[in-house]
């Protein structure tokens, strides 16, 4: 039985067309992927990320028990503040990908991925039991307690100050919600109940993550919807968020990320803080760094003539005898550019921008190159 | 409400024929392309390939996804499409007219009896 967000219904309304993603039934597009992406990078969209996880950590122990379970350094957040983070296993593969905001002295919220809740839920318990017993720790799931919407877009500011009118209540002292910095939280109350916001979101667009109890979400859907409408903006679906999310190359837990992969293959080393003290995974992500790598994530594009890249097709070398390097991670045709791009995981001597490689698209081979990330960048 | 034009036969995976003599034009329906949407890339079989009814002859991609297309008759593919190869939104904004695919000289033109009529499409649709 697959599982529905409390904006079910509405995506039934809008027209969604609704499809399972990790356990949940949620919708793919409602108009085309190419439209909503275009309406994205030009000017808002709207998403239903409500089947994400949140779990909340409390206590005078937040802060060292999270610092030793997740790679970013958390130390370096102020009441108001979030950071893209990793968690890792024991060997430094990476159990999940997630935002830590942290939003009072001694509380925490992590938004993590849908498909990860229990790995994560149940990694987290048990860390938190070996740590120091007698302290104060809490560590709760209330993944069911709470949807989420992504207002994503170069227009989002025109409108979202109507949304969420005032200052925050809580966590940054911004006076306005447009002042919110990137990465910053803060807390408007909705229809009597607290809304979370932070600034942020997967689209590579200025925009806002709304984070309330499951009982508003559908009002402030509604509301967003209404109001938006001056600045065009447009329900979309996962379709249009995982081609917006390619194009930034930003990784997703079960193509670009998974127990097997680290962040530094991944090319995540940035959110890596091996000079923070212990944390786990760190010997194995050290030890990794100093004796360099088998495979890194590169990104890539189409540069013959051809069907777009999918996951799991094979990447080829170029030379005269070719060999199987790899495997196409996340692979779409890009709305923005319309051209086939990807990522995937080459052997590093494969992984220089410039690189000529092999794409094989149901059993013939076009012709792609390695590219920087991101692979969209925003005329300035 | 998509358009199941009156003058064509249909087969249940979406494909549609138009026939002339013994030549069927064959392309797919303003269903399938509405529920494919954005389709960004179309693969033809070679001139002179003899397909058989039902069996896996073309590719559509959209953004999302790779389709197969399946000939709904039998015989030998006497010419393509080059346009909507050059331009798959073709397929999109075009169905009936200058998004077909291929025309096929029929082996067996029998076949053409077991195809739908517009009315039989339309109500396997839903509409």
């Amino acid at each position: 039985m697959l599982r529905r967000t409390p904006l079910f219904s509405a995506h039934q309304k809008l027209g969604g067309k609704l499809v399972e993603f990790g356990g949940w039934e949620m919708p793919v597009q409602y108009s085309s992927i190419m439209d909503e992406h275009l309406c994205v990078r030009r000017a808002a969209g709207i998403f239903d990320i409500s089947h994400m996880g949140e779990v909340l950590v409390g206590g005078a122990q937040a802060e060292d028990f999270l610092n030793h379970t997740l790679t970013n350094d958390v130390r370096k957040l102020t009441a108001g503040q979030g950071q893209y983070t990793l968690m890792c296993n024991e060997h430094g593969r990476v159990i999940d990908d997630l935002y830590a905001y942290r939003i009072a002295r001694d509380q925490y919220l992590l938004i993590i991925n849908a498909s990860r809740i229990d790995a994560d839920v149940s990694w987290l318990h048990g860390r938190a039991r070996s740590f120091p017993a007698g302290g104060d720790l809490a560590v709760k799931d209330v993944s069911g307690d709470f949807g989420a919407v992504a207002i994503q877009g170069p227009r989002v500011v025109e409108f979202i100050g109507q949304l969420f009118p005032g200052p925050s209540n809580e966590g940054v002292t911004a006076v306005a919600i447009t002042d919110l910095k990137k990465n910053q939280i803060g807390a408007w109350t909705f229809a009597g109940q607290p809304a979370r916001v932070g600034r942020t979101g997967y689209t590579g667009e200025d925009g806002f993550e709304v984070i309330a109890p499951a009982s508003t979400i559908e009002e402030i859907w509604t509301k967003a919807l209404a109001i938006g409408h001056v600045a065009c903006l447009q329900p979309c679906g996962l379709g249009a968020r995982d081609t917006l999310r390619t194009e930034m190359c930003y990784p997703l837990y079960g193509h670009e990320l998974d127990e097997n992969t680290t962040p530094i293959e991944a090319g995540l080393g940035f959110f890596v803080a091996l000079d923070k003290g212990d944390f786990t995974g760190r010997s194995a992500l050290v030890d990794q760094k100093e004796k360099g790598v088998s495979k890194k994530c590169v990104a890539f594009k189409m540069t013959d003539k051809s069907a777009p890249p999918r996951p799991q097709y094979p990447i080829w070398s170029t030379d005269p005898d070719a060999k199987k390097i790899g495997e196409v991670a996340s692979g779409t045709q890009s709305p923005s550019l319309g051209i086939g791009i990807g990522m995937g995981y080459v052997p590093p001597e494969f992984s220089k921008p410039g690189t000529p490689i092999h794409i094989e698209i149901r059993g013939r081979k076009s012709a792609a190159m390695i590219v920087p990330k991101p692979i969209y960048k925003k005329a300035v | 409400m998509t358009n199941v034009p009156a003058d064509l036969k249909y087969a249940k995976s979406h494909e549609w024929v138009r026939v002339s003599g013994d030549v069927a034009t064959v392309g797919i329906t303003d269903h399938a392309q509405h529920e494919l949407t954005d389709v960004v890339f179309v693969e033809l079989p070679a001139v002179g390939r003899q397909v058989k009814a039902g069996e896996a002859c073309a590719v559509v991609e959209s953004v999302k996804t790779a389709s197969d297309i399946y000939s709904p008759v039998s015989g030998q593919i006497v010419e393509i499409n080059k346009p909507v190869v050059d331009n798959p939104a073709l397929v999109n904004t075009d169905p009936y007219g200058g998004g077909w695919f291929y025309k096929i000289k029929l082996s067996q033109p029998s076949e053409l009896d077991k195809l739908l009529p517009p009315e039989t499409y339309q109500a396997q649709i839903g509409q």
